[in-house]
Parts: structure tokens; C-alpha cells; sequence
């Protein structure tokens, strides 16, 4: 059990980044964090990752305060952050160093071959492309099996087909072992096809506002009705949590200027 | 399954490709000795033809035979030596100190602070200048040659060290801070590697400083050596021998540069750069 207790951020130059955040995410839950830019989705993400300490609070792994970087928290960046210097095996086996040779290569044969990349593993990463690169990433997080994997808007960068293309392997991936995922995105689609629990952020000073339970079956269909009735919640919320006054009650308004405006 | 995924994959190390890189490099070659073998033909036939006496400017036939001269009688060979062992003395202490120092000082912000100001004002002394000091301290013989040579190769690997690790990507320690690894382990796995490129450069500039430093050793006072040879043709008055030890600074000079560039190609071979695909080696 991942376990946040009050955490607050306060940067040097006195922005309040957090406040007092309380969140408990269970083993195997998939958490999206949604909230405009400047809520504080990333520093409670990096709070999390133990790669920066919070002002205030705890957050605690089984009981585990966690203060630095853990081998049970694994982190998926924007940007796939491969080293250059590595094959792709080598950088999904980043983590792995210090197993035998033997174990080494069969997790990362197994965990290549489980995003599809079994035929670049002796490539460098100046090779691939953008999605490709990303994908290597999520396998060198996963080949180390986390308990809890972070990802800070990891496919932001890519294009709609690729995206999609990328949360479904995620999904996939996720499905062997089922890690607790915790995905901050400004991707509201995104956080609906990934997550168990939306938790909707509000800014200044950076808090937790409203909690929504996407209570949809998998796999997920995108073009479902009832996805699009979870993704009016979701939009409303982020409108609410933007003060952003909505004058009718009519549904379809609402969520059209929510989806083009809120971030 | 996604669009990249269905990319035929180019055939890599095909034979085809092999032969037209080696046309490639020929003609590289034929191109890069173009200047230097016209320019030394038309000398040869300007002085053949009794349009000078090459008495100050000796054509390349008489050069040879200053060569071969100096080679039949083992000369050559000698002060080749003699060179060639101070500059690999002085680039050895130059390197390793300047690497030490430069990662210290890369690595630990209280040792920059520390030490660098320091060493930025000694690098804005002429090395020249250490001539007199150092033969006062460690002698005319080969002590005090080694030691110049070595400073002139410390500067250049140390700014380059410490500038590389400082400019090391924040995003990708950020990786090494995330698999937690710290101390050595950090040194060995992210910064190294990251900046290995920058290193073999600083490396580079390093030798030809040391190759220039040499030069000016062996002008204060030594028997032997290339430098030696320089002085002692221009007191005897025999500009062949002359040319012929700047030759051999060049032919040397190019030499360990490239094998020091050849000794790093392997290690270099991921790297994505502009100079990768142009051919720049």
C-alpha cells in the first residue's frame, strides 16, 4: 500500500507547490492524476519518486518511509531518457546490474518481447523512433518489478495513433505482475482508458480536489457511452477545479469548452 | 500493432555498402594528399630546372636524402626516441592529473570552488614562462622538460573534463538517481560514459599541446631529440635537416592523434551527431 500523508511542498522562492495531500493508493490500482499545468502533478509525482523530499509529510511504501529513490518505485519520464552510450538490452537491463548474467538477459529478452522490440535489442537508441524509444523505457522500468511504477505524463510527446498504441501496451505490460500505477497527464482520454481512480488536482497552492471513480469495464472502449459520460465528470471537475463558471446545465457545452480550454 | 512496427529494417554491414565506403575513403585520401604532392613536385621541377638552388628552401629529393642519412646512421631513430619518450612521459602526468583534478573539481562543487580559481590563473600563464623556474628547480635534463610538457597538457584535459562533467544532461543523472546509484557507481555508469566524447576532444587538444611544449623543452638545452635537431640545422646552417625534423613533428604528430582517435572510435560508436554522418574522423 502506497501511502501519502500531508505532503506539502514549498520551493526556496516561497511558491507553495503542495499542501497537505493525503492519498492511499492500494496494490495494483491504476491512479491518473489530472489538474491544469502548475497544479503540482509533477512535484507530487517526484515527492513520490523520493527524487526530490517534500517540505512536509510522509509518504510511506508497506510502512516504509520513503525518502530517496527505492528499487520498489520504478519512474517512466516525459522523455524515454535512454542512455545513449547503451543498447537497447543493455538499457532496459539498467537496473538489473547487479543480478547474474544469465537472469539479466532472460528478464530483458522476455520484457523486450513483451512491448515488441525483441528485433532492436542491439540497436542504439539514436535509432528508434519516438514511440519506440518510449517503449523501451517502460520496459527498463518494468524488468526491475516495481511495486509501484510512477510515469509523469510519459506520452505526451507522441502523436494520437502512437498514444493510444502505447497505453494499450502499458495495459499489457501492467497485466502480469499488476504494479500500483500512478500516471500524472494532462490527457483526460488518457487518465479514462488507464485509470481505476482520477483524482483531479487544483493549484495554488497544489491539493487534491476531487476524486472520481471511472468504475468502467476492461479492455476499455473509447467510444463507449459510458466513457464519454465518466470523461463529462472528469471535465467538469477540472472546470470546477479552474473556477471556470459554466452557465448552462447542458451537458454538451459544458464538456466542449471543457476539453478545449481546461489545461 | 503500430505503424513504426511494420518499417522494413535496413540491412546493415551489406557487402555492396562495404565497397563503396572503401571508393569513399580512397578518394578522401587522394583529395587530402592533392595539396601537399603537387606543391612538392612543383618544387622539385622549379629547382631542377635551375630556377632556384633551393639552398634555403632544399627540394623534396634532398630532403629524402637527409633521411635516409640520418637513418642510416641511426640518428633519426635516436632523437625520434628521445622525443617521443618526454612527450609520452609528460602527457601521461599531464592526462592523469588533469583528469583527476578536472573530474574532482566537475563532480564536487566545494573542490571547483576550491581549486579552480586557482588553476584558471595559473592557465592564464604563458607555459613558456615556467622554462626558467623549472630548470632551477628540476634541472636542464630531463625532468624539467617532462614537467613543461605536462603542464601543458593539464590545462586543456582538465577544463575539458570539468566543463563535460558539469555540462553532463540533469534528465539523464536524473536516471541514475532513479535505478539509485550514487558515488562511484554514478561516476562510472552515467557521468563516464557521458562524457567520454568531450574527454577523447580535451584528449586531443592535449597531445598537440604536448607536441608544441616539446618543442620549446628541447630548445633549452638538450642533446638530443627532434627539437635538438631543429637547433642544431639552424646553427650549422642545414635547413634539410631542418625540414626534416618538422617533418617528422608533423608525421608524429599526426599519427598519435589519430591513434588516440582510433583507440576511442569503439567506444564512441552511439553517438549521434552531426559529424557522424558528414565522415569528420
Amino acid at each position: 500500500m502506497l501511502a501519502l500523508d500531508h505532503i506539502g511542498k514549498t520551493y526556496p522562492n516561497g511558491v507553495r507547490a503542495l499542501d497537505g495531500v493525503t492519498l492511499t493508493v492500494a496494490p495494483g490500482e491504476i491512479v491518473a492524476i489530472v489538474g491544469g499545468s502548475g497544479c503540482g502533478k509533477s512535484t507530487l509525482l517526484r515527492a513520490v519518486s523520493g527524487l526530490d523530499r517534500p517540505s512536509s509529510g510522509t509518504v510511506t511504501l508497506d510502512g516504509t518511509a520513503i525518502t530517496a529513490p527505492h528499487e520498489k518505485i520504478g519512474i517512466v519520464f516525459q522523455e524515454p531518457r535512454l542512455l545513449p552510450w547503451l543498447s537497447v538490452a543493455h538499457n532496459v537491463g539498467f537496473g538489473l546490474e547487479d543480478r547474474p548474467k544469465p537472469e539479466r538477459n532472460a528478464r530483458v529478452k522476455a520484457q523486450l518481447d513483451r512491448v515488441g522490440l525483441t528485433d532492436k535489442a542491439t540497436v542504439w537508441p539514436r535509432e528508434l523512433s519516438g514511440g519506440q524509444a518510449q517503449r523501451v523505457a517502460i520496459a527498463r522500468a518494468f524488468v526491475t518489478r516495481p511495486e509501484v511504477l510512477l510515469l509523469d505524463e510519459p506520452f505526451s510527446a507522441l502523436d494520437a495513433f502512437t498514444r493510444a498504441d502505447l497505453q494499450d501496451h502499458l495495459l499489457d505490460v501492467w497485466a502480469d505482475a499488476k504494479p500500483t500505477l500512478v500516471i500524472v497527464t494532462h490527457d483526460v482520454d488518457e487518465a479514462l482508458a488507464l485509470a481505476d481512480r482520477i483524482i483531479v488536482m487544483r493549484a495554488r497552492p497544489g491539493r487534491l480536489y476531487e476524486e472520481i471513480v471511472t468504475d468502467l469495464p476492461r479492455p476499455r472502449d473509447r467510444q463507449s457511452a459510458a466513457f464519454d459520460f465518466a470523461k463529462r465528470r472528469v471535465l467538469a471537475a477540472l472546470d470546477r477545479s479552474l473556477d471556470r463558471k459554466v452557465a448552462t446545465d447542458d451537458g454538451e457545452t459544458k464538456t466542449s469548452a471543457g476539453a478545449a480550454l481546461w489545461w | 500493432m503500430s505503424v513504426e512496427a511494420n518499417s522494413t529494417p535496413v540491412p546493415r554491414e551489406a557487402a555492396p555498402r562495404r565497397r563503396a565506403d572503401v571508393a569513399a575513403s580512397v578518394q578522401r585520401l587522394a583529395l587530402a594528399l592533392a595539396v601537399p604532392v603537387v606543391l612538392a613536385i612543383g618544387w622539385e621541377l622549379v629547382v631542377r630546372a635551375g630556377w632556384s638552388d633551393g639552398r634555403l628552401m632544399p627540394p623534396p629529393s634532398r630532403i629524402w636524402q637527409e633521411f635516409e642519412d640520418l637513418s642510416r646512421n641511426g640518428e633519426l631513430l635516436r632523437h625520434t626516441l628521445a622525443t617521443l619518450a618526454r612527450v609520452a612521459v609528460g602527457f601521461g602526468l599531464g592526462t592523469a592529473a588533469g583528469t583527476i583534478l578536472g573530474a574532482l573539481a566537475g563532480y564536487s562543487s566545494l573542490t571547483r570552488r576550491l581549486i579552480d580559481p586557482t588553476l584558471q590563473g595559473l592557465r592564464a600563464v604563458p607555459s613558456i614562462a615556467w622554462i626558467p623556474l623549472f630548470i632551477l628547480w628540476l634541472g636542464i635534463f630531463e625532468t624539467s622538460k617532462v614537467a613543461l610538457i605536462a603542464v601543458g597538457v593539464f590545462f586543456p584535459v582538465y577544463l575539458g573534463v570539468m566543463a563535460a562533467i558539469l555540462s553532463v544532461d540533469r534528465k539523464i543523472v536524473e536516471v541514475g538517481r532513479a535505478f539509485r546509484l550514487s558515488g562511484f557507481a554514478m561516476v562510472r555508469r552515467i557521468l563516464l560514459p557521458a562524457v567520454l566524447p568531450a574527454y577523447v576532444v580535451s584528449l586531443r587538444a592535449g597531445l598537440g599541446l604536448g607536441w608544441m611544449f616539446v618543442i620549446a623543452a628541447e630548445f633549452m638545452g638538450a642533446s638530443e631529440g627532434l627539437g635538438y635537431l631543429l637547433i642544431d640545422g639552424q646553427q650549422l646552417g642545414k635547413p634539410a635537416e631542418i625540414v626534416a625534423a618538422i617533418l617528422a613533428f608533423a608525421v608524429l604528430g599526426k599519427v598519435t592523434d589519430a591513434l588516440v582517435a582510433i583507440t576511442a572510435a569503439p567506444f564512441l560508436r552511439w553517438e549521434d551527431a552531426f559529424g557522424a554522418q558528414h565522415g569528420a574522423a
